[in-house]
């Protein structure tokens, strides 16, 4: 009888946090809109299924609870149930995959008119580079990266001159235009993860990855490091501000160039190892 | 339907080598170097629980971490990050792994095929000293210069082999990866064991068929975890080979604080491939046993045959054999080819299906059954709740778009603690609370296992349910301080709660363990097999069984394990030795 | 990951089509008394003991393959050039297998004096096997440091773990020599150990990068 009637409780009390509960999450602030009706989807889905399977386990535990001289049933299998469950189970998978791959599809398809913008990390901070005028990021590696060269942008890449280099501060997008992040680590494992983006993705030494998105909502977020660091990994955070064309391509122009920083000092080749370029 | 022997004349001949194991010859092979696989289980079980328990101490520090920074000074952030990468290698590796194949199954698996013991028992017992070699190592890490690992239980390189991670370039990452490689060891030894006397040394007449759950979850996960911890084995022995002798596996060209690494060549990733090659498979070889034995608990206490016993075992393989290609669902963020999101998210939402009849097949079972609210069935239930609510979490995980906002986020710890760390746990509590008499001969006290279940179940439900919403509002994992950031204030008074209830769950355990003593001692003795089991285990002439297990002669397996409730037969279950010839088509 | 894989999917088809003899499809509930599929006296617990621990040991190499494969990058890879020795320990390796396969064939005849001289002879050839080899991680590791270079490291690690494994294969040998039986398991063992270094050693020299080259053409 508590038996059944605590389960009964953990449906509701498990309903009712979900639904008046103030915890959920922040407020979006770009074009992955989908990535929240997909996850709403499979919210509804699966709490129907939990309530469903728990409440039947509690009437079961309170309807067959033993009495003297009580038997079971002999029901050692019933296969028309199994395969009708089975499909019901198989449907309602389907209906979560279904949308999730197909916003995955959009997820990983850049669109053609998307700028570019790299986020370099290390421990325990950001840096962020900008195409200049030309519109093309120079081609970088972890092999040039010396006190000058922070983010080892290549010397010899004509792109490279007039990309704009943020060490240190603050990241800015302008609204509404869809953006390609390029990102790029020079130490170990990171993860470029603002909780109003939706969008996340590892910084993987060695190579460079990418998302894409278009900031819906003018504002300053938090970035985070989502993938352990090392010891300052909780502490790896900045600031990415989302603000009117006019505003960003202002600030943009205050910003040095690549070729700026590089005017008072030869750009050295670091490192005991030529690498390969 | 299929009465084999009518009109038999002769009986067929034992098929079986019936070779008694060993004999031990004084107090040392007796009780510490002993090859019986009853008393390697219960060595391997204690060892688990010991080292169990200092990674239960460890949660209790991270939650302390988490639901009051700043209040304890001597949590670091370097502490605490080699506290939450002990504490998960500890709990998924030296813990679950061990409890259930180790423990479990070796003291299990003879009795319940009716052998005289493992097959290879000299092997078997050096696997226990190699476990306990590993877990030695692994303890040392907390006692050398700059102490244990601090790199997650992941151990992703570059970072754990790199000086800004605690342990990185000390002696904690070494000891790490030298006991991890050890434990694979021992493993292996054992494995073959468990595996081998599934196949070879069953009774006469125990078809693969009549074997109960238990040992077909167990003979499952063994044989999976023989495939799935050579990976383990390999990215060991490779981070090892980058650490000791310079090579770049893992290792591309990097900066690290400004200067130049002598690495280049390497990828991050291919560790990335190998862990999780063992690491997905390794959920399964922690679950697979757990349903096994999660059905048997609740077929004795229902007094019911288990709903769909061949769909059970079906689900079992298939779920065995998929998920070795679901790997990469740990890595959907991770930078791989964006192509691969379609097939892991594919597979791994696939697996659900034979998950999910388990589950139906378990309340099935209840169904209509004559439902003994014991110990073990309390455990079983408690189970069936929170695997369910862990399982369907995953959906949201494996579901590769969804998967992006909340990966590595307090959603995916909330996760994989409910679905393989409180449900596996609680079945493991409800299996020591249904074979604690027939290894000890005495019943655990019913009382203190009552507090026990209800702080352990609703406590642990209502620390990791409304933990997935605080991943929710967007909170990173392994962050040891969130209080000063995007996140409303209200969170960290849902983390405060958190942090109680784990003291409070924590404080259980303890009581759990004053049961298991006291119980052993004092507890009240137990009738020869107390629930009215049918399977096999609880057949021996001795309760708690005796050397070789069945006395002069091996027994002879006439039925399957679930003959609960057969129709017209007198007692409510005929157990597996019973030779009439009933069964449960008789209705006539 | 597409020679694990590949290996995996072979040992669960395997597993499967076991399986599927074993009456997995049967009602055991309508099954009473002794029934005809009792576990068979096929072969004995070592044999099948054995047989598992090859399987596990076959994964272990095919992971290790399967890094190798992974590491084949287009651009940062340093084709390795293996030194003729390591070719040439290929010889001993083989006489090994070969001896040790008389010496079965000796024990099942019962032929006591042919067996002990070809195990002997198996452990010697094995012996030299290890020298080579040995000899071979030399000349590699004075080549010059490892970091940079994949090929070199990747031999130290498979070539290390095949002989750690063929040690340990030697005190198996040791003990079936001091007593009747023994031959045919150590002989199965030296087969597949020796299997496995020829596919390592075809994969280490090239084969390699054309599995690479196939892999990046399916995915693009």
């Amino acid at each position: 009888m508590v038996v059944a009637a605590v389960l009964v409780l953990v449906v509701l009390g498990s309903i009712g946090f979900h639904l008046f509960s103030p915890w959920w999450w922040t407020p979006i602030a770009s074009n992955w809109g989908y990535i929240d009706t997909t996850l709403v989807i499979t919210f509804w889905i699966t709490g129907f299924v939990f309530a469903a399977v728990v409440l039947f386990m509690a009437w079961c535990v309170w309807r067959y609870r033993h009495r003297p001289g009580r038997r079971a049933d002999w029901t050692p299998e019933n296969r028309r149930l199994e395969l009708w469950l089975t499909g019901a189970t198989a449907l309602g998978v389907a209906a979560m995959l279904a949308p999730g791959l197909w916003v995955w599809a959009s997820f990983v398809t850049v669109p053609e008119e998307a700028d570019e913008v790299e986020v370099v990390a290390q421990q325990w901070f950001w840096s962020y580079r900008y195409p200049g005028e030309d519109g093309r990021l120079g081609r970088a590696d972890a092999t040039w990266i010396s006190a000058d060269n922070p983010l080892g942008v290549s010397p010899h890449d004509r792109f490279g001159a007039d990309d704009v280099i943020v060490d240190g501060g603050d990241m800015h997008l302008p609204l509404d235009r869809p953006v390609k992040v390029l990102l790029r680590s020079i130490d170990v494992l990171h993860n470029f993860y603002v909780p109003e983006f939706r969008a996340k993705m590892d910084m993987v030494p060695g190579s460079v990855t990418y998302f894409w998105l278009t900031p819906t909502r003018e504002g300053e977020f938090e970035v985070l490091c989502a993938e352990l660091c090392g010891t300052g990994h909780g502490f790896m955070r900045g600031y990415v501000l989302v603000e009117t064309e006019t505003q960003f391509n202002a600030w943009l122009g205050e910003q040095l160039t690549f070729a700026q920083t590089q005017q008072d000092a030869p750009v050295r080749f670091a490192g005991p190892t030529g690498g390969t370029p | 339907m299929v009465n084999i022997d009518e009109g038999a004349h002769a009986p067929p001949p034992a098929e079986v080598e019936d070779l008694p194991p060993p004999h031990a010859t004084g107090w040392w092979s007796r009780w510490v170097f002993s090859q019986d696989a009853k008393y390697i289980a219960i060595q391997y079980a204690g060892t688990a629980l010991a080292i169990g328990f200092v990674a239960l101490v460890l949660s209790w520090l991270i939650r302390m971490q988490l639901g009051f920074p700043g209040v304890f000074d001597f949590i670091s952030a370097e502490a605490y990050y080699q506290f939450i990468t002990m504490h998960g290698m500890i709990m998924v590796v030296y813990l679950l792994t061990a409890v259930f194949l180790g423990g479990f199954g070796n003291y299990l698996i003879p009795l319940m095929v009716g052998a005289r013991d493992m097959v290879f028992p000299f092997v078997n017992m050096l696997s226990f000293w190699v476990y306990l070699l590993a877990v030695l190592v692994l303890a040392a890490s907390f006692f050398v210069p700059g102490g244990p690992t601090g790199a997650g239980w992941t151990l992703y390189p570059p970072q754990a082999i790199l000086s800004g991670t605690p342990g990185g370039t000390s002696w904690g990452i070494l000891l790490m990866l030298v006991s991890l490689i050890l434990f694979i060891i021992g493993f292996t030894m054992g494995g073959l064991n468990y595996a081998v006397t599934v196949l070879q040394a069953r009774t006469r007449g125990m078809t693969l068929m009549r074997m109960p759950l238990t040992v077909w979850g167990i003979f499952t996960a063994t044989v999976m975890a023989l495939l799935a911890f050579p990976a383990l084995f390999v990215a060991c022995v490779m981070m090892l080979f980058d650490r000791l002798l310079g090579t770049s596996f893992f290792m591309p060209t990097l900066v690290e604080m400004g200067e130049q690494l002598s690495y280049g060549g390497g990828s991050p990733i291919v560790f990335q491939h190998l862990f999780w090659f063992f690491g997905h498979p390794e959920v399964y070889i922690v679950a697979l046993p757990a349903f096994g034995i999660v059905s048997d608990l609740i077929a004795v206490h229902a007094r019911k045959a288990i709903f769909g016993y061949r769909m059970m075992v079906w689900a079992i393989v298939i779920i065995g054999a998929l998920s070795f290609i679901v790997w990469a669902h740990h890595m959907y963020v991770s930078g791989m080819h964006p192509w691969f999101g379609f097939f892991f998210a594919t597979t791994t939402l696939i697996i659900a299906v034979p998950t999910a009849i388990k589950v139906y097949n378990w309340v099935l079972t209840l169904w209509r059954g004559d439902i003994h609210l014991s110990l073990p069935m309390l455990f079983a239930l408690g189970f069936v709740v929170t695997f369910v609510n862990g399982g369907l979490t995953g959906l949201f995980l494996g579901n590769v778009v969804v998967d992006v906002p909340l990966s590595d986020t307090m959603f995916v710890v909330a996760h994989f603690h409910m679905v393989m760390g409180v449900a596996p746990i609680l079945v493991i509590y409800g299996a020591i609370y249904h074979w604690f008499p027939l290894a000890s001969g005495r019943m655990l006290n019913e009382t203190m296992g009552r507090i026990h279940f209800w702080v352990t179940f609703l406590g642990a439900y209502l620390i990791f349910f409304p933990m997935h919403y605080v991943g929710l509002t967007g909170v990173p994992r392994r962050y040891p301080d969130i209080s000063a950031s995007f996140v409303p204030d209200s969170v960290m008074t849902l983390n405060a709660f958190i942090s109680a209830m784990a003291l409070i769950v924590g404080a259980a355990q303890v009581l759990f363990l004053f049961n298991l003593f006291w119980s052993a001692l004092r507890g009240e003795r137990a009738q020869p097999n107390p629930w009215r089991a049918a399977s096999l285990e609880w057949q021996t002439p001795d309760m708690p069984p005796h050397h070789g297990n069945w006395g002069a002669a091996l027994p002879v397996v006439h039925r399957w394990a679930y003959d609960y409730g057969v129709p017209g037969a007198g007692a409510d279950y005929l157990a597996q030795t019973d030779p009439s010839r009933r069964h449960g088509e008789d209705i006539a | 990951m597409t020679v694990v894989l590949g290996f995996i999917a072979a040992m669960i088809a395997a597993g499967l089509w076991w399986l599927s003899r074993q009456g997995i499809f049967e009602k055991p509930w309508l099954e009473t008394g002794e029934s005809p599929r009792a576990p068979g006296p096929a072969a004995a617990p070592s044999g099948v003991g054995l047989g598992t621990f090859l399987v596990v040991v076959g994964g272990l190499f095919a992971l290790m393959g399967s890094a190798l494969v992974m590491r084949m990058g287009p651009g940062d890879w340093m084709a390795l050039r293996l030194p003729g020795l390591a070719w040439g320990a290929l010889a001993p390796l083989a006489l090994a297998s070969a001896a040790l396969e008389i010496a079965a064939r000796a024990e099942r005849r019962g032929e006591a004096r042919l067996r002990g001289a070809a195990l002997g002879l198996g452990a010697l050839a094995t012996a030299a096997f290890l020298a080579a080899q040995l000899s071979v991680w030399r000349d590699l590791a004075a080549t010059g440091p490892l970091a940079e270079r994949l090929g070199a490291s990747f031999f130290l690690l498979i070539g290390g773990l095949h002989a750690l494994h063929l040690a340990g294969g030697l005190v198996a040998l040791a003990r079936a020599a001091l007593r009747p039986a023994g031959a045919r398991l150590c002989a199965l063992y030296w087969h597949a150990l020796g299997a496995l270094w020829l596919v390592m050693l075809a994969l280490l020299g090239g084969a390699a990068a054309g599995i690479a080259a196939f892999c990046r053409a399916v995915l693009t």
